[in-house]
């Protein structure tokens, strides 16, 4: 019987290997025929005329991401911080639980309250700086900064869940002996515990770097998916996610390997993200 | 009498520290920042939702008049009672391996943990890819139920993993000594003792990722298709509530039965979360 529960165990690493053998199989070849360098610099996507660049949706990726982190990051902090120091008991447990509602929530439905909330908001916005002459085009709310405050909706409920247990990890000493230095409750939490918190906090942030590239479907809704490099806030975006569901219903051939070749961009950019948590992880155990 | 007094105290300190004040009304400010975007995102969904969720909704066929989303549900129960049946038993022997029988230091062990954590955060639309790649083309099983469930089993395998190990890890060592001090053997210990004391725990992770199944999209578009009807075995192809909603979103056609989805969807999804959390909280108090 142990056998047995040894073959189970065997599962995730076989999983793994599975995934790892089949997209590089399928999309190393891609790359060779297209030239590694030429798919990975290659600003235009054509795959009409066989053309296939990648850049414009790695760096699509990268903006949306960098924009998330930018929105998320310092809500979803602040929002920990009230969690584990503010909050009164007696509104904590409602309260965590919403947190862990946001997490629960499909990203489908997340994508669907982008599409008919945001992108309308967004239109407006730029509309009105294009009156006021600070753009020259509008946009038309499908747009990189639309896919990035989603995103940065999206990713709150990570960084706050691993933020909050950073905090509440470092030893209550520490908070104490800031008190007792004279320091105010925020000073004590925002130059002692955060600093001691760190490496938790920094996990947090990696983890929703990892949700926000790798997320798909709300992305597609509200992003415009324009595949060509991103011309500024208020213009269409395509992300590697993106690219891969937008033409695999219908590309064959050289295309459709092009087409999982990004998946490869796309999973090596996962795995570089998850061996940073696991260092990161490491090295708090260490301490 | 007492919390005003402190109250009044806390604001005189605020006067004294501006710093402290500002840094403060930043803290209350993301927290409520945070919460209204829930409150909204929920209520704005409920508001527009709910009247569009009529009868026609449920009926058992979906036409290009009526956007049934009936099949759709239907394909929902079957996929995720397909991929917990796959899931569970390998999720559940694989963590009593790792807690029962594994030894400590095991390189082995390092090896499951590295493969686990990296499969808990690989993206829904790589699993489609693989799924694609692997059980609709080279096993040659097509678009079909079984391809998405066996995508989705792997995608939950970690999750299953991790919560019945934390569970089994709760199980005290007593139990398991009383046991084999009566003389039951190791396999016995296991399924008598230690496994029915761990099944809240078990329950609530496999409850979680229904959860997970039921809001999933990237990883079954190209592995159980579109299709929007009830397919006659699991070789057939049919879509997903989440799925079905996206569709609905993105032909832009049926707005209204869109809105009404994304009520079913949030309920369902926010439902079996909350199962979820009752069950985990009865375990802690027991």
């Amino acid at each position: 019987m142990q056998g047995v529960f040894f073959i189970a165990a065997c599962a995730s690493v076989l999983a793994v290997a599975l995934i790892c053998i089949f997209l590089f199989a399928n999309g190393i070849p891609a790359m060779k025929e297209i030239g590694f360098l030429k798919f990975i610099s290659g600003e235009k996507w054509r795959p009409n005329n066989d053309i296939y660049g990648v850049l414009p949706m790695i760096v699509g990726s990268i903006y949306v991401t960098a924009g998330a982190i930018i929105i998320g990051v310092p809500i979803g902090i602040l929002t920990s911080v009230f969690m584990a120091m503010y909050c009164p008991k007696r509104i904590y447990k409602p309260l965590k639980a919403a947190t862990e509602l946001l997490a629960g929530i499909p990203s489908v439905v997340y994508g669907f309250f982008g599409l008919v909330v945001l992108v309308p908001w967004v239109r407006e916005l730029g509309i009105t700086l294009k009156q006021l002459g600070i753009t020259r085009t509008s946009g038309d709310g499908n747009s990189m900064l639309t896919a990035s405050i989603l995103l940065g909706m999206m990713i709150l409920p990570t960084i706050i869940g691993v933020t909050e247990s950073a905090i509440r990890s470092v030893p209550p000493q520490y908070y104490e002996g800031a008190l007792a230095l004279g320091a105010t409750h925020e000073r004590s939490i925002f130059r002692v515990i955060i600093p001691a918190a760190k490496s938790g906090v920094i996990a947090g942030i990696v983890l929703g770097i990892g949700r926000a590239i790798g997320e798909t479907m709300a992305v597609i809704m509200v992003a415009g998916n324009q595949a060509r490099m991103p011309a500024g806030i208020l213009k269409g975006i395509r992300t590697l996610t993106a690219n891969i569901v937008m033409e695999m219903g219908y590309a064959t051939d050289l295309h459709r390997e092009a087409l999982i070749a990004t998946g490869v961009v796309l999973f090596v950019f996962i795995l570089i993200i998850n061996f940073s948590v696991a260092l990161l992880n490491r090295r708090t155990e260490r301490e | 009498m007492n919390n005003q007094t402190t109250f009044s105290q806390k604001l005189k300190n605020y006067l004294k520290h501006p710093g402290s004040f500002i840094t403060m009304l930043f803290v209350m400010l993301g927290a409520v920042l945070t919460f209204t975007v829930l409150i909204f995102l929920i209520v704005y969904i409920l508001v527009h939702g709910v009247p569009y969720i009529k009868p026609s909704l449920f009926s058992l066929t979906y036409t290009s008049e009526n956007a049934s989303l009936m099949p759709a549900l239907i394909n929902t129960v079957t996929m995720t009672l397909l991929s917990l049946l796959i899931a569970v038993p390998f999720g559940i022997f694989a963590a009593i391996f790792l807690v029962e029988y594994a030894k400590r230091g095991n390189k082995f062990m390092g090896v499951i943990r590295l493969t686990t954590e990296t499969l808990s955060g690989i993206p829904s639309i790589v699993y489609g890819l693989f799924g694609m790649l692997f059980f609709v083309n080279t096993l040659g099983w097509g678009f079909s139920l079984l391809a998405g469930a066996f995508t989705l089993s792997i995608m939950i395998l970690p999750l299953i993993m991790r919560t019945t190990e934390e569970a089994l890890k709760a199980v005290p060592d007593t139990f398991r000594e009383g046991s084999f001090g009566l003389g039951a053997g190791k396999l016995r210990t296991v399924f008598r003792i230690v496994l029915p004391s761990a099944v809240p725990g078990i329950l609530a992770g496999i409850i979680l990722s229904v959860g997970r199944i039921v809001g999933e999209t990237a990883a079954l578009m190209y592995t159980a298709g579109t299709v929007a009807k009830v397919p006659t075995s699991v070789m057939g192809s049919g879509r997903t509530l989440a799925l079905h909603m996206y569709n609905l979103s993105n032909e832009g056609l049926y707005m209204d039965q869109a809105y009404a989805t994304a009520v079913i969807l949030l309920v369902l999804v926010v439902g079996i979360n909350a199962l979820s959390g009752v069950i985990a909280r009865k375990l802690t108090k027991a």
